[in-house]
């Protein structure tokens, strides 16, 4: 892999050509930088044009300001586009010590640490990856890389693509349609059910991962599939901002379930918009787990259209020392007998923040459409906070909103009890946390759950006082 | 030995006992006795290292040590095990998971495999009479009074205490569970040559783990020490004769 013939090259954009090895597109963003970038991927002006659109939306809008602190985002710092195979950004001393430390602890191997420090762009994987391709091709699947599906499948992407989170959705998503690259693209025929979960492996070869990830999701009629994003090791990235669209097509008697793991470190902004669409009787399930970045804002969406859809949100994040992470869901319903339950659960430890907002409306005409939010905090010092921000608007009678939360701290007698029994204040008071999020962690595979909690004992270490 | 010399006991600065005196010998029973709010459970959990419960005065002497500063959990790696007069729910923290961490902590070299532990386990609950279903629950969440009690006395049983405080551990049992449950404590305090601390209001528990020494409290001081002979006389005349 040619890792330094390029890195002499002065980092320009503009040229007519766009076969000529660029690689890289200048710091910071304008219009140009936008068409490059579609050049560069070969696109149909039909995507092009899009991504024009979609920047003109980007810069007609301010900064949204009522969520987290988010002056910090300077967008002429950032690179919008460099090429996948080209992301060797740095070598393995760069990246921080208590990142290394981590991956030991949780004994990742080798060449998988390369490759979650940002040294490495690829892991390699082929076997697993070929035969199970192989068997999922038989099954009429689609999954590739959202830039390849535009090319071989344009009718169809362009079918969904974009058309639940327009382009002039949020400032986020404007940017994120006006210079994505990379993310999935997942087709499942009728009646078809992906046994195993579609995850992190295929995304580690396919070079999924970018800053500005596009993801799209559909599940015809009676299907199933299971998507995992992410992985529960921190990712380090030198990247400052990861702003991904993820757009979800439930089908009548359709069922996805998307599960993240989402532990970047903690100097990335994440600022996500992932939405659903469900027809009838569809279930559309979001399991989301947030460990890491600076700050995180994410709210699952699912727009019920179809009767007896329902949906399922549920979260999990653990905001330690400078990290904010406002996380949430929305639910809205459009039709009959729909149902949504939302359960979020936040710990907020060593001066961390974490907020829940989300937003439940039902339309009138939705009858007997029932919603259930449930909100617990669980808040070990102090220094630390927790917030709940919650919108419940309900036009229909027969409908119904129900909404708990509980704000709690580590109750004295509780970690008396279990020290009691021999186990240190670090022990009890993970067994406590471990316990306060283990009706989320049960939704997630096995390897995913044991992880997780090891990296929120890990989190913990050396927290209390 | 514990030896408890001299102890006064302030919550929140407000004193509640005062110049406590006794000892706790292997091998042997010793019965705390006295009315509701004399400080029975103040001694329980001033033995088992709560925080809150200030030692201003005296010594907690093990051995030949004074243990009064040592923290909860390095006292129940001494051998001191509180079964709790209100035993606290954990959430989420499953029941089995919970006794095979504090097996493996008190059995560190054992080669006793899971398997193992749960076919022991599904013995000796189905003794105690605990439904098999609660130890896939979570710690006390939602538990009856008399289930907190047993499961109390499943990790106890867990544990290799050698210093057993039972903070009215019959409050809540119905009158076959106290017997069960009392012998299978004195089966393990025999085992072990455990000392066991008693906490009770009501004498029937008594009867099952006959007492060497019966201490009444009053108003945070002994008002009476005697041997098991004392506990007649309570009987038949109350703790204010
Ligand atoms: N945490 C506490 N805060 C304030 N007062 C307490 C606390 N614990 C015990 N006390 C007081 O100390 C006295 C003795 O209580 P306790 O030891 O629980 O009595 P017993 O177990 O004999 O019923 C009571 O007056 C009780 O109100
Ligand atoms: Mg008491």
């Amino acid at each position: 892999m040619p890792t330094t013939s390029y890195k002499k090259l002065p980092y320009e954009y503009g040229f007519s050509d766009p076969e000529i090895s660029v690689f890289k597109t200048k710091q910071g963003i304008n219009q140009d930088v936008v068409k490059t970038i579609s050049l560069l991927k070969h696109e149909d002006d039909k995507m092009y044009n899009f991504r024009l659109r979609a920047f003109q939306y980007f810069t007609d809008q301010p900064m949204p300001t009522w969520g987290p602190d988010l002056s910090d985002i300077n967008f002429d710092d950032i690179y919008y586009y460099l090429k996948p195979t080209d992301k060797e950004g740095h070598s393995w001393d760069e990246v921080p010590s208590e990142i290394k430390n981590t991956y030991d602890k949780l004994g990742i191997p080798e060449a998988e640490k390369q490759y979650l420090g940002g040294v490495k762009a690829q892991y390699e994987s082929e076997v697993i990856y070929g035969s199970l391709m192989k068997k999922l091709a038989d099954q009429g699947v689609i999954f590739c890389g959202m830039d390849e599906a535009l090319k071989k499948y344009p009718k169809l992407v362009w079918q969904y693509f974009g058309k639940i989170v327009p382009p002039d959705d949020n400032k986020f998503a404007s940017l994120n349609s006006a210079v994505w690259s990379g993310g999935s693209f997942i087709y499942i025929p009728k009646n078809v059910h992906v046994e195993l979960p579609l995850q992190t492996y295929f995304r580690i070869n396919s070079q999924k991962m970018g800053q500005f990830e596009r993801t799209l999701i559909i599940a015809d009629e009676g299907s199933f599939v299971h998507y995992i994003e992410g992985c529960t090791a921190p990712i380090y990235s030198t990247d400052s901002l990861h702003a991904a669209v993820v757009e979800v097509f439930v089908k009548t008697n359709a069922r996805v379930r998307y599960t993240t793991i989402q532990n970047w470190s903690t100097n990335v902004y994440n600022l996500v918009t992932k939405r659903a669409q469900v027809e009838a009787n569809g279930v559309m399930e979001w399991v989301d787990g947030n460990l890491g970045s600076k700050v995180t804002m994410k709210y699952p969406s699912n727009i019920l259209v179809g009767e007896n859809a329902h949906a399922e949100v549920l979260s999990i994040a653990v905001a330690s020392g400078i990290q904010h992470l406002d996380a949430g869901a929305k639910a809205i319903h459009l039709a009959p007998n729909t149902t949504s339950r939302i359960v979020s659960k936040s710990i907020s430890l060593n001066g961390g923040r974490s907020s829940y907002r989300g937003t439940v409306y039902i339309s009138q005409g939705a009858t007997n459409a029932r919603s259930k939010v449930v909100c617990d905090a669980l808040i070990l010092d102090k220094l630390s906070r927790s917030d709940t921000y919650p919108i419940n608007k309900n036009s229909e009678p027969s409908a119904f909103i129900e909404h708990e939360a509980t704000v709690s701290k580590i109750g004295e007698d509780q970690l008396f009890y279990l020290m009691s029994r021999g186990f240190s204040v670090n022990e009890a008071e993970a067994m406590i946390v471990n316990g306060f999020v283990e009706p989320i962690v049960k939704q997630l595979p096995m390897e995913y759950s044991l992880e997780l909690n090891r990296l929120i004992n890990l989190q913990m270490e050396g927290s209390v006082a | 030995m514990i030896q408890f010399k001299n102890i006064s006991v302030s919550v929140d600065k407000k004193p509640i006992l005062k110049n406590i005196t006794f000892d706790l010998k292997p091998g042997q029973i010793t019965a705390l006795m006295g009315p509701n709010g004399s400080g029975k459970s103040t001694v329980a959990l001033t033995l088992a290292g709560h925080p809150n419960y200030q030692i201003t005065s005296g010594q907690i002497i093990f051995g030949k040590i004074d243990i009064s500063q040592l923290s909860p959990d390095e006292r129940a790696n001494l051998g001191f095990f509180l079964a709790s007069q209100s035993p606290v729910a954990i959430p989420g923290l499953n029941v089995k998971t919970f006794l095979w961490q504090i097996f493996k902590k008190f059995h560190p070299d054992q080669k006793t495999s899971l398997s193992e532990f749960r076919s022991w386990l599904a013995f000796e609950s189905d003794t105690l009479g605990i439904k098999s279903e609660l130890l896939d629950r979570s710690l006390n969440d939602g538990f009856s009074g008399g289930e907190r009690k047993k499961m109390e006395v499943l990790q106890m049983l867990v544990s290799n205490p050698k210093y057993l405080i039972l903070d009215e551990i019959d409050s809540g049992l119905d009158i076959d569970a106290l017997k069960i449950i009392s012998l299978r404590i004195q089966k393990l305090a025999q085992d072990l040559n455990s000392a066991i601390l008693i906490i009770t209001h009501a004498p029937k528990i008594l009867e099952y783990l006959k007492p060497n020494q019966v201490l009444v409290l009053d108003k945070g001081q002994i008002k009476k020490s005697g041997d098991a002979s004392l506990v007649q006389k309570i009987i038949d005349s109350g703790f204010n004769s």
